[in-house]
């Protein structure tokens, strides 16, 4: 058992208690403002809802996830007694205090901003201000995973970071960067607004800023799925991790190339000239290859341990895997979204496709798919494989929990795929009714339908999730042993330094994060004439 | 794993590993480089420079005054388009265009962000307050075309949409003769 199993169960609970919250808001926003609902008399509740879905799934949910396993693998990774245990409980409680902070607001219609905050529309300070709280809290944590590494390094002079631990330091400092964008407009434009000492903000300038946080983010969220998949799957399935300096590799790419590409979410803008928005869609091409290195590296491990347990032929392995094993059963429905997921991203980085997609319900249908699909399936599969570390118990049924990432993943299809239809039909985003009786848009009235159908399966796989964790917490006692990585088919003796520190990469991605925004964002803060009247949401 | 031939398994293994690499590599180069070709070639580009307006005067005077807006023929007779975006609708809020012709949309925000959005169409751009948005477009068919509000703009937003009428070439240039800024408000 992990002996800071208190702390690690902590996060997970949490996250996955505001993670079924949100999910039911979910549901029911695609329930309203779909033909099965007749009309939602009151729209203001709806942008109440999708503010705090998506404040919760995009701030609160993964970061604690992050968070909860960055602890789990410090501690067996590096088999070291976990540094700063009292700050990592300090962290917990700022992001408690400001998850509350910021949705009480938020239930009061005070700050129906949406997660991505849109000035000059303005909502209440303390939205904001919760927000800023979450992620403080979450800057502790990457204080502590950098300091636990340090710790480690000076214990085992020259000796190769476990690939757990690198990965999950690189996603620490990604994150740090990441977040920096948000903080920026946050501090420095919307809070004072929201406080009453200016009254006026740079729009043009605050997208910029949020575009750098907007689209590193999601390689945050992603990152703990690619932990898992490279030092979880092998080993969880009978195989071997393919090759662990490309798992470093990939790591490092995404620490270098998340940052400078986030304009790509501003290609329709009129504050960014088109130079830069080249620049960022051809960054954009560079972020592919982490992916594709992955989804190689990954497939031949599993195709190791299919081999291994006797499978013969150019694709008869596949027959031989252990698919009653719900990591197995995870990890082809991640890749199977992260296929069609990816495929959509390279429409949306090109500025020639993504005009007509931009702002459609495509992009919803898209990072749903990529996110609450080929992501959050992993979060469910490594709880799965933590909660015996966790809990001392072991999870009771596993067909229970194939059923629930079989749900998860028809739900998803069943939800994103129409989803993505609409969009190309120029269904815009964010909106609490359409009028399906208008000829223009009654052939979206099916593909709605559908997708709010699926949203139900996804909620009713959700509230499994949380029903199965449960009973593994009360479940007959069994001692897991060790949390234990997966192996490299060739031992790893030595590492060269670079891809065993930080120091080159992290110079490398604040120098591109400055040539690729420092000029778009100098450029507008120089100009005088761009702020406008803020304008107040909510409070009467 | 024990073999007799774990070298040449070993050698097998890095050359697969890295005709991968150099595939992803090429996928990487190729598709920024059918960005610019696309770019370039085809004048795909998003609105090449940044230029600003004072949201709070756009009623008082310039390009965006009430009775700029619409359809215009310009004096060298190309076709510009003025609108507005404000809470909760556009100005004009139905857009009167030739079919067949290249145009120029020139649009901004009186107050929050906004997107103008034609459906069936690729044009598509944001307004946000205090710039000019530019986007060229082209009908190739008449009729009538939906232009739905495509970001949040507060809790009136799922009202806020406009209209396209795309006429006929020459329908259009009679009704243009006598000059002004043509829209199909109240039609």
């Amino acid at each position: 058992m992990l002996a800071n199993r208190k702390l690690i169960l902590a996060h997970f609970w949490l996250a996955f208690a505001v993670f079924g919250l949100a999910l039911c808001l979910g549901a029911w926003q695609m329930f309203v403002r779909s033909p099965l609902y007749v009309w939602i008399s009151d729209p203001e509740w709806y942008y109440r809802s999708v503010t705090a879905h998506g404040t919760v799934m995009g701030y609160v949910f993964p970061t604690l996830v992050a968070m909860g396993f960055g602890y789990a693998i410090t501690e067996s990774a590096l088999e070291q007694r976990l540094v700063g245990l009292r700050w990592a409980w300090v962290g917990f409680w700022l992001i408690v205090a400001g998850a509350i902070m910021a949705m009480v607001p938020v239930a009061l219609g005070r700050a129906s901003v949406l997660y991505t905050f849109y000035p000059p529309l303005i909502g209440s300070a303390f939205y904001y201000i919760g927000v800023v709280l979450v992620v403080v809290g979450s800057w502790i944590w990457v204080a502590l995973m950098s300091i636990n590494l340090h710790v480690w390094k000076r214990a085992h002079p020259g000796d190769p970071v476990p690939l757990a631990m690198f990965a999950n330091v690189a996603g620490s400092y990604l994150w740090a960067w990441t977040a920096v964008g948000a903080a920026l407009e946050l501090l420095l434009q919307i809070i004072p607004v929201a406080l009453g000492f200016k009254a006026t903000i740079d729009a043009g300038l605050a997208r910029v800023l949020f575009s750098w946080t907007l689209h590193a983010i999601v390689y945050f969220w992603l990152i703990p799925a690619y932990i898992a998949f490279y030092v979880i799957v092998p080993r969880a399935i009978g195989g071997r991790l393919y090759s662990d300096t490309m798992a470093r590799i990939s790591f490092i790419l995404f620490l270098i190339v998340s940052m400078p590409i986030g304009i790509h979410h501003t290609y329709a803008d009129p504050q960014v000239g088109a130079g830069f928005k080249f620049i960022h869609s051809a960054f954009t091409a560079v972020v592919t290859l982490p992916t594709l290195f992955t989804v190689f590296t990954i497939c031949a491990s599993v195709e190791i341990a299919g081999r291994l347990r006797g499978g013969k032929g150019l694709l008869g392995w596949t027959a031989a895997l252990p698919w009653e094993n719900p990591i197995m059963l995870a990890v082809a429905f991640s890749f199977i979204m992260l296929g069609f997921g990816g495929a959509g991203g390279i429409i949306n980085m090109s500025y020639q496709l993504n005009a007509s997609i931009h702002n459609t319900q495509w992009i919803t249908g898209h990072f749903h798919l990529i996110f609450g699909g080929a992501v959050v399936i992993m979060y469910f599969a490594l709880a799965y494989d933590l909660w015996p570390h966790l809990t001392g118990r072991s999870l009771p049924d596993l067909r229970l929990v194939r059923t629930q990432l079989w749900l998860w993943f028809i739900g998803m299809m069943v939800t994103t795929f129409p989803w993505h239809w609409v969009g190309i039909l120029g269904m815009p985003r964010r909106m609490a009714y359409y009028d399906y009786t208008d000829p223009a848009l009654s052939p979206q009235a099916l593909p709605v339908t559908v997708s709010a159908i699926g949203a139900f399966i996804l909620l009713t796989s959700g509230l499994l999730f949380l029903f199965i964790l449960a009973r593994g917490s009360t479940a007959s006692r069994a001692e897991a042993g060790p949390y234990r990585f997966s192996r490299p088919l060739h031992p790893v003796r030595s590492v060269p330094l670079a891809l065993n520190s930080y120091g080159i990469w992290l110079a490398l991605m604040i120098a591109l994060t400055v040539t690729n925004y420092g000029y778009p964002i100098a450029a507008l803060v120089a100009r005088q004439d761009t702020s406008v009247p803020a304008i107040y949401v909510g409070a009467q | 794993m024990t073999h007799p031939d774990a070298h040449q398994d070993t050698g097998i293994a890095e050359r697969t590993e890295r005709r991968w690499a150099t595939i992803s590599v090429i996928v990487m180069i190729v598709l920024p480089l059918m960005a610019a070709y696309a770019g370039i070639h085809q004048a795909t580009m998003p609105q090449p420079r940044v230029e600003t307006i004072d949201p709070t005067r756009l009623h008082l005077s310039g390009e965006f005054m009430e009775s700029n807006l619409g359809t215009a023929v310009e004096p060298d007779g190309a076709v510009t388009v003025r609108a507005i975006g404000q809470q909760y609708s556009f100005a004009p809020s139905c857009i009167l265009v030739p079919a067949e012709t290249p145009m120029m949309l020139r649009a901004t925000s009186a107050d929050v962000v906004h997107g103008i959005m034609v459906q069936g169409t690729n044009i598509n751009t944001m307004l946000v307050p205090g710039y000019v948005s530019e986007q060229s477009m082209r009908f190739d068919k008449t009729g009538d075309y939906l232009m739905p509000c495509q970001e949040f703009c507060s809790f009136g937003h799922e009202g806020m949409w406009g209209k396209v009428r795309v006429i006929d070439k020459a329908e259009f240039a009679s009704r243009a003769k006598n000059g002004g800024r043509l829209s199909c408000v109240g039609e």
